[in-house]
């Protein structure tokens, strides 16, 4: 059987590798962006000077051939669901297949903004993004604009910074991030963001970009009328299922190519993953597109096996992320939204410095845990996933909560400290019973 | 570049160029006085040669003339001693005092040459030290005092943007590489008079291992050099700069300490507060290293100043070189005991067994025996039994003296390590190579020993101990070890060389409470952390699969840990689950049971 992947992000390879494992079907991998697979969340990296761009890549060249999965580059203009066959925009000739995965990951979203493609434009998500803002920098930048407030915003933000070059960052809520974070978080992010210098302005949008006659952008209009002259903008205001080449296909699209619980679109035999799928019936709490590499990960694995002959449901199991917010790392586990539901309750506890936090939420009636948000502290991912799967009792883990610390030896635990804010919202005497130590949590995961 | 910054480098700069240009500083006279040479009879005949030859009294500016001249003087000495005691030695006098072997040429010309020069730095030594060590410490500190401002956190900007950490490009480091390895092994055959024997074995051996690398890997790259390996596509110049300076560095420390007697001048007045002796190549060695370990580890403290860990490793590694390598031996020699490390353990010390250290330690009474059975006990139970508790990283980022000045002077090269599969390959070869042959020898010195035979089989002992501590000791430890730091890594030693780590990490691997775990799906694959691991191992490839990391080779430094963005990595100990640490757990996040309900 020959399966061919569109895509060589984590969803496709996550695949590619687990089909090889289980099997010896023929896999071909296709990509238009790199030769071979690469960490896109690495990128900022590399612009930074922390890593060279083979260091983003997880397997060597010889990772490919050893697993015989062969590596194709060229970018898939048509799909011909009927005669099982791709064609390309390359001189390539067309590539016939029995199984078709398409994993071709997202896009950044442009609103149609005036001058949105004028040269130093661009959002950050491919290599190609990574060289534009290169070329861009060689040629000097006296500001740069970001445009939108998420994740890879932030990131841009600290990439120009690391060059000294000023940024301004236009963000549409009135604080960073607020529509996923909590309130204390996010205002803990926008000081960050100021105390590194960055001009945060909040409650902006961007209007137009204005060109400087030479196709090149010259400042930026934001709703407010402000003119803000720079020489680069970054869109940032989030991404979109890259399935542009599916328009003219039979497989069905919506936002994302609609696929069911077991991966599979409308068409027999073609399967999506990553972020260009979009769940017809998400899991219950769950988004039908969730552009993250983890659930990208996720689904490559699932549909491995199903295409193996272990039919799998997707199950992405209790939700997770993590990220950093320049000097700030942040990780969640569980059900933390911005705004919190009525019958919710939450404990925060918030270091003196301001760059730490702890939120433990639980259900205020049955007093069942339902999520943990941290900044920069770390916590055990399966220790917190265990005891949100077994609806654990939020006494019971706050009792434990030390077997969650992650934070290196010798850090400073602050666990007894959100005991203690328990303690004093419920008028309890819990006091930590156990220890951080290893044996505990191997003893504890393993009962 | 922050401007206390650009001080510190100007400071520094200034200090290295005093520090170098010291070394030519001077006239070269050679007087009754300034011959040193403790020897009578030696002293006697070269007195009376260098008097004929006209080199007594004779002022010379050039170092290296007069290093040539004295030598022939020597030369003819040991000649004409040799044509003496053939006549007849004198009364009770043994052959072996009496007559001049060559092995005592290098001692004899390289405290002659120091007391033979006058002229600035012998003038003025005082002056000379706040030139070099203390202005070059000051220009650090300065340098690092931004590291201790603004917001903490990983800082890793630019460092694939620097010329002086970039690294270098994969045909110059070949390059580097070869040439340092055949410079090594040509000289060898003059260290062994003429033997070409072992420099030939060496050769074979080298060749061995390349060809088990790479004619039984399958791993048939395709077309350009493998992702991982530590080549960047630009030349870090002043990486090169730096990496030939500390050769050239090591070469003369080792091999021709005459020409670098200008800095025992320098340093003569600490020494002699410390141990009432003049300062030798040895002492200049270890007051450099210390001042350097200080101030780059406190630019290592402030680089992670919000890492508990790191701190405190820091400040344990600074701890144990100033008190228990650099103080302690000094003041143990003024007090007439063996001059001794404490923490120096066998195969890395690996004089431990020689004779004349033997000899020395049974002949100091109590404090002697207890250095060798303190000795012997930590290789026996020291050794397994703590690197069962912690893993090897007590010793190898706490403790040791190597692992402290790559973990200072070193840090900003620990990106370097080559993280192929190809070179764990060749790591594995050549560092348990390497212990073998440490073990060989040893056992060898040790048969001489006790049976007083140098020939053991077809084997000398005295020639292989003295190539083991010239290919390994040395050149390996010293040349390769510091001097590669900007061309591969600050372990290159710690990582292929150190026999030591090599018997620390069998523990490691086998029967440790020591692992790094991951947090369960977390990790992004971004690859901070097999960057900036200095042991070159892939640590993102047992991260993205959730695996637990049990590597032989791992020091616990904790800076995977530290860089990680993610918040993915933990150094533990535990036996809970000794026996099972390396089982490859968890694939990402589907249930096993629900796979085997569908299946
Ligand atoms: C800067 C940045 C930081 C991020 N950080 C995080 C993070 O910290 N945590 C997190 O969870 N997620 C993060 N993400 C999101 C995460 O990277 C994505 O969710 C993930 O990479 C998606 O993987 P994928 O395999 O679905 O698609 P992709 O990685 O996008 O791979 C799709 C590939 O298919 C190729 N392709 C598309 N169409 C075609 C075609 N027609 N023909 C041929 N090839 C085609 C594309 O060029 C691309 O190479 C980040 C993303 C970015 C850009
Ligand atoms: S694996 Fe981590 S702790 Fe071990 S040597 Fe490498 S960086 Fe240091
Ligand atoms: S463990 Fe951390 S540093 Fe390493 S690849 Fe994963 S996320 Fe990156």
């Amino acid at each position: 059987m020959h399966i061919a992947i569109i895509g060589n992000g984590i969803s496709g390879v996550t695949a590619a590798r687990f089909i090889r494992k289980m099997s010896d079907h023929r896999i071909t991998m296709i990509s238009a962006e790199t030769d071979y697979f690469f960490s896109r969340t690495a990128l900022m990296y590399i612009y930074m000077g922390h890593m060279r761009f083979e260091d983003t890549q997880p397997y060597e060249p010889w990772f490919w051939k050893k697993n015989r999965i062969d590596l194709l580059k060229g970018y898939v203009e048509k799909i011909d669901t009927d005669n099982k066959e791709l064609h390309f925009r390359e001189n390539l000739s067309s590539l016939k297949y029995d199984k078709l995965i398409i994993a071709t990951g997202s896009k950044s979203n442009k609103f149609g903004w005036p001058g949105q493609d004028l040269k130093n434009v661009g959002g950050l998500y491919s290599y190609q993004d990574l060289e534009a803002m290169e070329a861009a920098s060689a040629d000097g930048i006296n500001r740069a604009i970001i445009v939108g407030g998420g994740l890879i915003g932030i990131e841009m933000a600290e990439m120009f910074h690391t060059r000294h070059i000023p940024v301004t960052f236009l963000v549409r809520e009135n604080s960073y991030w607020n529509n996923i974070l909590p309130a204390e978080e996010s205002q803990m992010v926008n000081r960050h963001i100021r105390e590194h210098g960055f001009d945060l302005k909040l409650e902006t949008e961007l209007k137009e970009i204005v060109d400087d006659g030479t196709g090149k952008v010259k400042a930026v209009v934001t709703n407010k009328g402000e003119t803000i002259e720079c020489k680069y903008v970054g869109l940032t205001a989030g991404v979109s299922p890259n399935i542009d080449f599916l328009k003219d296909s039979n497989i069905e699209t919506k936002r994302g190519v609609l696929v069911n619980e077991y991966l599979e679109t409308n068409v027999s035999d073609v399967y999506a993953i990553g972020d260009c799928s979009e769940h017809r019936n998400p899991v219950e709490g769950r988004r039908p597109i969730e552009a993250i590499w983890y659930t990208g990960r996720m689904m490559g694995e699932t549909l491995a096996h199903t295409i193996c002959q272990q039919k799998t449901k997707y199950d992405p199991g209790v939700w997770f992320n993590s990220a950093k917010f320049l000097d700030i790392e942040y990780q969640v586990y569980g059900d933390v939204q911005a705004k919190m539901p009525e019958n919710y309750q939450a404990i925060y506890w918030e270091h003196r410095d301001g760059r730490k936090s702890i939120r433990i939420i639980y259900e205020k009636d049955t007093k069942v845990i339902k999520g943990f948000n941290l900044m920069g502290v770390r916590y055990r991912h399966e220790v917190c996933e265990k005891w949100l799967k077994e609806k654990t009792n939020i006494e019971t883990v706050l009792k434990d909560l030390s077997l969650a610390n992650f934070d290196p030896e010798f850090y400073k635990e602050y666990e007894a400290e959100v005991l203690a804010i328990y303690n004093q919202q419920n008028g309890t005497n819990l006091q930590l019973k156990k220890k951080r130590s290893w044996n505990q949590v191997f003893t504890f995961l393993s009962s | 570049m922050h401007f206390l910054e650009k001080i510190g480098i100007t400071l520094l700069i200034i200090a290295f160029t005093f520090f170098t240009l010291s070394l030519g500083l001077g006239s070269y006279q050679l007087t009754e006085d300034s011959l040193k040479i403790s020897n009578e009879y030696h002293k006697k005949e070269v007195l009376s040669v260098a008097e004929e030859t006209g080199l007594l009294n004779q002022e010379y500016d050039s170092r290296p003339a007069f290093i040539t001249d004295f030598k022939n003087v020597l030369k003819a000495s040991t000649k004409n001693l040799e044509a003496k005691a053939a006549d007849g030695l004198p009364e009770g006098v043994n052959e072996w005092d009496f007559k001049m072997g060559d092995w005592t040429y290098k001692d004899y010309t390289m405290y002659t040459v120091k007391h033979s020069t006058t002229g600035m730095v012998a003038n003025n030594p005082f002056l000379f030290l706040l030139l070099t060590f203390i202005l070059g410490a000051i220009g650090v500190i300065i340098h690092s005092i931004p590291k201790f401002m603004g917001i903490a956190g990983i800082k890793n900007n630019h460092i694939y943007q620097s010329a002086m950490t970039r690294g270098l490009t994969l045909s110059v480091r070949s390059i580097m590489l070869t040439a340092t390895i055949f410079g090594v092994l040509v000289y060898g055959i003059f260290y062994l008079k003429g033997n070409f024997m072992w420099s030939l074995i060496t050769l074979v051996v080298m060749a061995l291992i390349t060809y088990l690398v790479f004619v039984k890997e399958n791993e048939k790259e395709p077309d350009h050099n493998p992702p991982k390996s530590a080549s960047p596509d630009a030349l870090g110049w002043l990486g090169l700069v730096t990496g030939i300076y500390l050769i050239g560095f090591y070469i003369l420390l080792y091999w021709s300490p005459a020409y670098i007697t200008n800095w025992m001048l320098i340093t003569d007045p600490v020494s002699k507060m410390l141990s009432g002796n003049e300062a030798s190549q040895w002492f200049v060695y270890g007051f450099l290293y210390t001042i350097v370990m200080l101030v780059m580890g406190l630019r290592m403290i402030g680089k992670y100043r919000h890492n508990q860990y790191q701190i405190l490793r820091t400040i344990s590694v600074i701890f144990f070189q100033t008190v228990f390598a650099f103080t302690l031996p000094e003041i143990l020699v003024r007090l007439n005991y063996p001059y001794y490390d404490f923490k120096n353990i066998w195969p890395l010390n690996y004089t431990f067994f020689f004779d004349w250290n033997l000899n020395q330690l049974i002949d100091s009474g109590g404090l002697g025996i207890f250095m060798l059975v303190w000795g012997i006990v930590l290789v026996i139970i020291g050794v397994p039994l703590i690197t069962y508790f912690f893993g090897k990283r007590w010793y190898c980022s706490w403790v040791c003296g190597c692992g402290g000045l790559a973990e200072t002077l070193g840090d900003p090269y620990r990106q370097l390590s080559d993280k192929s599969l190809r070179a764990w390959k060749f790591e594995r070869y050549i560092i348990h190579g390497v212990l073998v042959f440490a073990v060989v020898m040893t056992a060898l010195v040790l048969y001489s020993y006790f049976t007083g035979s140098s020939n053991v089989l077809f084997l000398n002992s005295d020639t292989v101990r003295s190539w083991y501590g010239f290919l390994i000791g040395s050149a390996f430890a010293g040349v390769v070890g510091t001097g590669f730091y900007p061309l591969m890594g600050n372990r290159t030693w710690c990582r292929f060389g150190c026999p030591l780590a090599a018997y620390l990490g069998l523990v490691q691997r086998f029967k440790s409470r020591f692992r790094i775990t991951t947090n369960g799906g977390q990790c992004i694959s971004c690859g901070n952390c097999s960057t900036y691991c200095e042991m070159g191992i892939d640590v993102r490839a047992y991260a993205q699969k959730g695996q637990n990391i049990v590597r032989s080779s791992c020091v616990g430094c904790g800076v995977c840990a530290a860089v990680c963005p993610r918040g993915v990595l933990r150094l533990e100990n535990g036996s809970a689950d000794i026996s099972s640490r390396t089982t490859e757990l968890k694939t990402i996040h589907i249930t096993e049971d629900q796979i085997k309900l569908l299946s």
